[in-house]
């Protein structure tokens, strides 16, 4: 593959879509597939065919739309949104193409939902098929790796990376081009890449979206990366739990084979590049770095103490660069546009953009990306449309498990990573529930100190039992049964996880008593001293063996 | 380098051993391709018993301990037979706060199962899961790989009704 080959390419391809006049594009993403999306598409292939129309209206099915609670979506080339599509009203849709948009089944896109984003992981989201390394190639796809490997030194690249500001999309935020940096400049005989896609977050569904969508966006990322640092290898470990997603990935690294984009001298380059699928098995401790390494090597994914760090001796003892999705996905427009480019966006200290999935009690749920230090007031009133059926907003939860609860006091505060840690919360992957008043707050922490205990690897003690203990007394919280020394104990557990764990589960899994503790201290109070819940969700008699 | 060992013959003629030697060869026969091989067996057989995991174990020239400590240790692999269907309940957060544990309290109390338990005439497993990222559908409930949206207690006793007087 050279860089003309690569035009070649593209242009075949913009000429052959160039010959239809009319488009339909249907999500089939895993969001609109569990709502039947396949069909829709389906009985417009069939209508196109009856019709005879195949030649200048095309078919197309493409990733996510963001809007997963209307779909399925489907979106025309006469601009129109359709929400709720069902597989009969596939000829009034054709119909549409020449005439009046069907008014019925109408999505307004002209709403904060769509207008506050500012896509950039999510660009080609929706529009390209992603199961087409062709359809990749013609938006621009891989020209930022051709870039790289042509007119730029690993060393560039680094900086191109540093210059935008991002930091690692996976929660902690750590800078991407200073991990970079510190794996390219480490010594071992053979280096790895390793794409962190084992998304575990109740709650969180950016990944699965980005790896089902625009796969090639998250190769294309991890092969920058590996020119960058000198790596030749790399794994992506994705969940099991996400069949589409690993289904793409393994169509899209087969065909990046087959143009030779992966393998051996990249573009007639001294750079060789080879991906391959390790799939994760059910276990939230292997997003942390140390226990996904053990677990792509075949181990009991347990965390081991850092340093030394996976940059210095990561998968196989070898310097490893572990990056999230959306990191990934992040860099062909930074190298496409430049480190400057990324950085005019977002806050001072939090540069670009950050997907969220947007959930719970809120009026749109779904996929949205928005610049760094959006107000969680934009995020929940107006692109989430606020609360419904005219409830009450009590608290937006960030960052999963180890995230907390921020209050409505927190809502006029910008989302990036700095004012999201002071509120007493994470940015995490980018997991956002909404919470009404229907919604207990104890009982939300006990729900996230249920999974922690669960999740426990059991390797160190704090961890183990203490999430054991913490689990404990929420439950006696909720079942009216607590003491003032049981709360005492409650704080004094959430101190000692925090300090005394060996990875983030422990250290964070305190956050959401921590956070609900502070911000929402009335309900507990309510809990044990008077022995009532004022959202009516907890019962002095415990009903079966729920959470 | 270790010596060479003979790999192990298949612990009987299932063609579908033949689908994890497969696996096993492409992972060099190495330790490293224990979770690799495990999926490839759970997919092949819907489940790891005893002497997947003594072959598995063998092939891979590992002890058995390992093997099956990192199949208990993993929620994904299940050491028993699932029954004729499956009815998996999202836990994630979403499903939680718009009433996943009321669909799990029906479902227990109707089936008399807890999760992870199949019922005894082997006609429904009944499992929960993390989050299945289908939060824009929340509660979401998966029927035998069908992913179900927006579902309510009703319609959860109905679609188990389907199976469970079939």
């Amino acid at each position: 593959m050279t860089p003309e080959e690569l035009d070649q390419i593209a242009e075949t391809e913009r000429a052959a879509q160039g010959q239809f006049t009319q488009r339909v594009n249907v999500c089939v993403a895993a969001g609109c597939l569990s709502c039947q999306s396949q069909s829709v598409k389906d009985s417009l292939d069939q209508e196109v065919t009856r019709r005879g129309t195949k030649d200048h209206c095309q078919v197309k099915g493409v990733g996510c739309m963001g809007l997963c609670s209307e779909g399925p979506l489907v979106s025309t080339s006469a601009g129109i949104l359709y929400k709720k599509v069902e597989a009969a009203d596939g000829p009034a849709i054709l119909d549409s193409l020449e005439s009046q948009p069907v008014s019925r089944l109408i999505c307004p896109t002209d709403v904060p939902f769509f207008q506050r984003q500012k896509k950039i992981v999510l660009e080609n989201s929706g529009n390209i098929d992603p199961d087409r390394i062709e359809d990749y190639i013609s938006v621009n796809g891989y020209t930022a790796l051709i870039k790289a490997l042509t007119e730029m030194s690993p060393r560039e690249v680094i900086d191109e990376v540093t210059k935008s500001g991002l930091r690692g999309r996976g929660g902690a935020g750590y800078p991407t081009g200073l991990k970079w940096s510190t794996v390219s400049k480490s010594v071992g005989t053979q280096k790895y890449v390793i794409c962190n896609a084992d998304e575990g977050d109740p709650g969180a569904f950016m990944d699965r979206s980005v790896l089902e969508s625009d796969p090639h966006r998250v190769l294309e990322g991890m092969l920058i990366a590996g020119y960058a640092v000198g790596a030749t290898e790399a794994y992506i470990y994705v969940r099991a739990e996400y069949p589409l997603a690993i289904k793409r990935l393994r169509n899209a690294i087969r065909q990046a084979e087959r143009v030779g984009l992966l393998g051996s001298n990249i573009c007639g380059t001294r750079f060789s590049f080879r991906i391959d699928l390790r799939l994760g098995a059910g276990a939230f401790v292997c997003g942390e770095e140390t226990a996904l390494i053990a677990s792509v090597e075949g181990k009991r994914g347990t965390p081991r103490p850092r340093p030394p760090y996976p940059a210095m001796e990561g998968l196989f003892g070898q310097p490893t660069l572990i990056n999230n999705v959306e990191t990934f996905a992040n860099i062909a427009p930074i190298i496409r546009n430049g480190g400057e480019w990324y950085a005019g966006i977002g806050t001072e200290k939090s540069k670009g953009t950050k997907v969220f999935a947007l959930a719970g009690r809120v009026e749109n749920t779904g996929l949205v990306e928005v610049p760094m230090g959006i107000s969680l007031r934009e995020m929940v009133f107006e692109i989430g449309g606020g609360i419904p059926e005219g409830r009450k907003f009590k608290a937006v939860q960030t960052g999963g498990p180890s995230g907390g609860c921020l209050p409505s006091e927190c809502l006029d505060m910008p989302v990036d990573y700095e004012s999201l840690a002071r509120a007493g919360s994470i940015m995490g992957s980018g997991g956002m529930i909404v919470m009404d008043e229907s919604s207990c707050m104890v009982d939300v922490a006990k729900f996230f100190m249920d999974f922690c205990m669960t999740e426990s690897c059991g390797k160190c003690i704090p961890c183990r039992v203490g999430t054991y203990q913490m689990h404990r007394i929420l439950t006696a919280i909720g079942n009216m049964t607590a003491t003032q020394q049981d709360l005492k104990m409650l704080e004094e557990l959430c101190d000692l996880l925090k300090h005394t764990s060996l990875c983030g589960l422990g250290q964070s899994a305190p956050n959401p008593v921590v956070s609900t503790l502070r911000s929402f201290a009335d309900e507990y109070r309510a809990h044990i001293e008077e022995h009532r819940c004022p959202a009516g969700v907890c019962n002095a008699e415990p009903v079966g063996e729920t959470a | 380098m270790h010596s060479y060992v003979a790999k192990p013959t298949p612990p009987n003629q299932d063609k579908r051993w033949k689908l994890v030697d497969a696996t096993i060869r492409r992972q060099g026969q190495q330790a490293r391709g224990l979770i690799e091989t495990l999926h490839t067996v759970q997919e092949a057989f819907g489940y790891l018993d005893e002497q997947a995991l003594r072959y598995v174990a063998m092939s891979l020239r590992v002890p058995l301990s390992r093997a099956y400590g990192v199949a208990t240790f993993y929620h994904f692999f299940t050491l028993k037979p699932a029954g004729e269907h499956t009815c998996v309940i999202c836990m994630g957060t979403a499903c939680y706060i718009k009433g996943a544990p009321q669909l799990l309290d029906a479902v227990q109390r109707d089936l008399g199962i807890r999760p992870g338990e199949t019922t005894s005439d082997k006609k429904v497993s009944l499992l929960t899961a993390r989050c299945l990222g289908s939060c824009g559908l929340a509660p979401a409930v998966v029927y035998d790989q069908e992913v179900a949206g927006k579902v309510g207690t009703a319609a959860i006793r109905e679609h188990l009704k389907k199976w469970t007087h079939a």
